[in-house]
């Protein structure tokens, strides 16, 4: 194994891990390795940080550009209920 | 035995046509996309009033079509992203990484100097997510909209989608690295 291949000097298998952590879990195994690597590496313990604060945000997250506020205009409800009673007598229900 | 529910498609406009529209129009962002899916909701679901048990109300059951109306969208727009490598694979979380899987310097993470309790709140920095969330790839969008809006489970994700659980890892990774570097750049660096 390369030396690089070990996730304690890896900060990229390192943050990898970090993500899978936070969303859903790691092995026990992942959980050691990653627990070493962030004690010897102030860079990913940041990112650590980051990662959750972003996981948070996204969660919070809700675009803005486009509201719904005013819903459908009228003229388009007026259609939608037109082709619903086409529907309803085209299936006979 | 629970209380059957009644069906009423006459009502379905006036009761439901603007809850759909906005539950639509959280996930694709395109007003005129949205109508047409809150239209064909209704249509198929009138096609498919056979299939309406009444083991749940209405409005669940026609969101459960519109989600599936939703999906169709997100993994047509997902089939236009190529998918990224193993992990391990070449090019792999470029350009953050060295080759020796050290961060470069120039992308490594700096100590964000905001610490609102709830950074939502603060309107810059919700349309500076919002700004960053556009710049990824459409894949990448619409699997961290799944995850984050719509909380489904990861196996869900990779199903609807067709992606191998290791593909789907390495893009949640990939957009979180770009999200990150993306805000730092844009908003929060100190």
């Amino acid at each position: 194994m390369k030396w690089h291949n070990n996730i304690v000097y890896n900060c990229k298998k390192a943050t990898f891990l970090i993500d899978k952590k936070n969303l859903e879990g790691i092995s026990p195994l992942q959980r050691i390795e990653l627990r070493l690597h962030l004690a010897g590496c102030s860079v990913c313990r940041l990112y650590y940080s980051q990662s959750r604060r972003i996981d948070q945000m996204l969660r919070g997250f809700y675009p803005t550009r486009i509201k719904p506020e005013n819903g459908l205009d009228e003229a388009f409800k007026k259609g939608l209920q037109e082709s619903i009673a086409k529907e309803i007598k085209k299936s006979g229900a | 035995m629970a209380k059957k529910e009644s069906i009423n498609p006459e009502q379905w406009v006036a009761a439901y046509a603007d809850y759909l529209y906005a539950f639509a129009l959280k996930r694709l962002q395109d007003p005129e996309l949205c109508k047409d899916l809150v239209q064909d909701t209704f249509v198929s679901a009138i096609k498919n009033l056979r299939n309406y048990n009444g083991s749940s109300s209405e409005k669940t059951w026609l969101t459960a079509i519109l989600k599936n109306k939703i999906t169709d969208v997100f993994r047509s727009k997902a089939s236009e992203t190529p998918l990224p490598g193993h992990l391990s694979g070449e090019n792999n979380t470029q350009p953050f990484f060295e080759e020796n899987g050290h961060w470069k310097d120039k992308h490594a993470p700096r100590i964000w100097e905001t610490e609102e309790a709830d950074p939502l709140e603060n309107e810059e920095l919700k349309q500076t997510l919002e700004r960053c969330l556009e710049k990824l790839p459409p894949l990448w969008a619409v699997v961290v909209s799944m995850k984050y809006l719509d909380e489904e489970k990861s196996d869900h994700i990779c199903k609807e989608l067709s992606l191998s659980p290791s593909n789907y890892w390495v893009i949640i990774h990939r957009a979180k690295l770009s999200l990150r570097a993306c805000l730092e750049k844009n908003w929060l660096k100190g």
